[in-house]
């Protein structure tokens, strides 16, 4: 099987997300995929570099300095083309959804999103992903050559680095990159603290929170003093409390990180279908009877405003 | 303005699910269904526009079986001036949903197609991609808010990384994301006052496609359960359990 991983970027920079797809590449054909990385003065590439890539090329153009579906598409379809690439795989993230679907549609290919398994059975490709809001995992053949696929983040882990660099190579944009969409303004991230789907810690608050200053003490504060990340419920972006890029859950963002400390969070379908996959789990919530203890490996029914300052306290003062 | 908008029938977000005796496919009996809650959002967001003067028509299109009509009424019911049903009871997979919506498209020439950004079945957030690129047309995926500005869209997008915004000039694909609206109350009786609202049933071979899906779920299973742990009294012993036990902090 040929791969062809296409890398994440903002149109500048190579993020570390495109990390699990490079991960899937090496277990599913270790010895026969290729990296594209597409955008305008593209920094980062050489974080690329250092997996056993056959080759990383890089695709550099004016009209492609931000991540543009309709412009990026053509180019991956141009490259799956040309390479003859039997799949063509991204982690999944909001920029290879608005992407990769697109691609599919272009080649007139098969697309399975968010796999987190993959065997060939009978010569047939089957995929795992989770269904209705991760309450099932289906099973699903494909055939059909190529095949797009999206994989799951916390499914694929990190590749492994290997002795060699692969060689980089700059490649033609092809012609007639289409315009007509424009990109405006992005606004929102940073904030200093590590990425939430990367991060070893998340502390999750919920509606109850009240507002975004309250959110930040409580959660922001606890966070900071594990040096964790921020997630929310759906609730509590709605409510303006959070910022939008922060909600996990089946519409939001799936995280799995080593500790995932969910506060006043109620633990609906659509919210675990974000987290489950944590490795620890602990929930604060002031009702004994919520489901999110259903899956809390430690469970503390409690009021928020009284034990997570203490926590932070305890934390902050018995480090190491 | 004309606006097209898809529906899917899928399971109430707030139901049961639980995979059939053979493994092959979920529960549906008795199961309550309902509008997938993105589509109703992008129907709400087409009805608002056509309120403000923006919209002359909004028509609706579901792809499935005869059921698919409860769907399709309650979008009249929301606002719809008309719906379509492509009736098939072939296996269909995103492309070819893509594809016949793709026909239904062409047949309509609506100025702006508005859709959900996933069905929360499959979740697989894909047709409205694949569609745009079957059209050759602009997309603007995720979206939580719509400006009409002459001949473009405005839209905010909700991406991992922010707010994004973008301007794609009309004819585009729209896909919604949760915070676009919150889509209105459908009192019984307005379901009732819109069954004089055309609905037209066609097949895909009168659309002029051969459906073939090239994805299909074989099996389905439940998850591994995950085991409810302990109960803690305090945080001192929260953190030395999360020390000692559990070595993740
Ligand atoms: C189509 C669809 C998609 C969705 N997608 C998502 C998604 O991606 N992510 C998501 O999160 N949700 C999603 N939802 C929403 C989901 O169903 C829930 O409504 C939401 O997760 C609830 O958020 P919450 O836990 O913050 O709020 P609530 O359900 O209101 O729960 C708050 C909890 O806080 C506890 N509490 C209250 N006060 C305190 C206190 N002082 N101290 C401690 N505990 C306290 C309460 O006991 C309660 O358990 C979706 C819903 C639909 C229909
Ligand atoms: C009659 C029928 C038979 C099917 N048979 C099979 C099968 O045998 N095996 C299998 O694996 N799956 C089957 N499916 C499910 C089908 O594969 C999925 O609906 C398809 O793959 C799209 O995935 P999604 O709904 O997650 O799309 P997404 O890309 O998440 O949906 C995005 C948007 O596309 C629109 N959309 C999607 N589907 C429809 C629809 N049917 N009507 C109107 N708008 C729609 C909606 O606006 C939705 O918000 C069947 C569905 C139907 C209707």
């Amino acid at each position: 099987m040929k791969i062809l991983v296409l890398a994440e970027t903002d149109g500048g920079r190579v993020s570390e997300k495109t990390l699990p797809a490079i991960a899937f590449a090496q277990q599913k054909s270790p010895d026969n995929f290729t990296v594209l990385a597409i955008g305008d003065s593209l920094q980062g590439v050489e974080s690329l570099t250092g997996y056993g890539a056959q080759t990383v090329l890089t695709v550099n153009h004016p009209a492609l300095a931000k991540p543009l579906a309709e412009r990026y598409a053509p180019v991956v379809a141009h490259y799956a083309r040309q390479l003859g690439a039997d799949a063509i795989v991204a982690t999944t993230t909001t920029f290879s959804r608005d992407l990769l679907a697109r691609v599919a549609g272009l080649l007139d290919a098969p697309m399975l999103s968010d796999i987190t398994a993959l065997e060939t059975t009978n010569g047939k490709l089957a995929a795992k992903r989770p269904i209705y809001s991760a309450n099932l995992i289906g099973t699903f053949e494909v055939e059909g050559n190529p095949v797009v696929m999206t994989v799951r983040g916390p499914s694929w882990g990190k590749p492994e680095p290997k002795g060699t660099q692969s060689p980089v190579q700059a490649a033609e944009a092809p012609a007639n990159i289409p315009t007509r969409s424009e990109w405006i303004s992005l606004q929102g991230g940073g904030g200093g603290r590590p990425d939430l789907t990367q991060a070893r810690v998340v502390v999750s608050g919920g509606r109850p929170l009240k507002d975004p200053e309250t959110f930040e003490k409580y959660i922001g504060g606890l966070a900071d003093a594990l040096g964790g990340a921020v997630g929310a419920t759906r609730a509590a972006v709605d409510a303006g409390i959070a910022p939008n890029e922060l909600q996990v859950g089946q519409t939001g963002k799936t995280v799995a990180p080593e500790l995932y400390i969910a506060v006043a969070v109620s633990g609906s379908v659509q919210h675990l279908a974000g987290m489950k996959d944590s490795k620890v789990i602990v929930a604060i919530n002031i009702d004994p009877e919520a489901p999110i203890f259903q899956v809390a490996d430690y469970g503390l029914v409690a009021d928020l405003y009284q034990v997570v300052p203490e926590l932070i306290e305890l934390l902050k003062n018995s480090k190491g | 303005m004309k606006i097209l908008v898809s529906v899917k029938r899928v399971p109430d977000p707030y139901a049961k699910i639980s995979p059939n005796a053979a493994g092959t496919d979920i529960h549906r009996d008795g199961l309550q269904m309902a509008v997938n809650p993105f589509d109703e959002i992008a129907l709400e967001e087409a009805i608002r526009l056509k309120e403000a003067g923006k919209a002359t028509e909004v028509v609706a299109v579901s792809i499935g079986g005869a059921e698919c009509q409860e769907q399709l009424r309650t979008a009249l019911a929301m606002g719809a001036d008309r719906a379509i049903l492509v009736q098939t009871d072939a296996p269909l997979d995103a492309l070819s949903v893509a594809k016949i919506l793709a026909a239904v498209y062409r047949r309509e020439q609506p100025q702006l197609m508005l859709m959900g950004k996933q069905a929360i079945d499959m979740d697989e957030n894909q047709v409205g991609q694949m569609l745009a690129a079957i059209l050759d047309l602009p997309q603007a995926t995720f979206a939580s808010k719509i400006t009409l500005e002459d001949g473009s869209a405005v839209v905010e997008r909700e991406t991992d990384n922010g707010i994004e915004t973008l301007r794609i000039p009309l004819p585009a694909i729209i896909t919604a994301d949760l915070r676009l609206n919150e889509p209105r109350y459908v009192a019984l009786t307005g379901i009732v006052r819109a069954r004089s609202k055309p609905l037209e049933t066609i097949t895909p071979a009168e659309l002029g496609v051969q459906p073939h899906a090239r994805v299909r779920l074989t099996h389905v299973e439940a998850p591994p359960a995950r085991k409810a742990g302990k109960r803690v009294s305090d945080v001192h012993e929260l953190v030395r359990l999360l020390r000692e036990e559990a070595r993740v902090i």
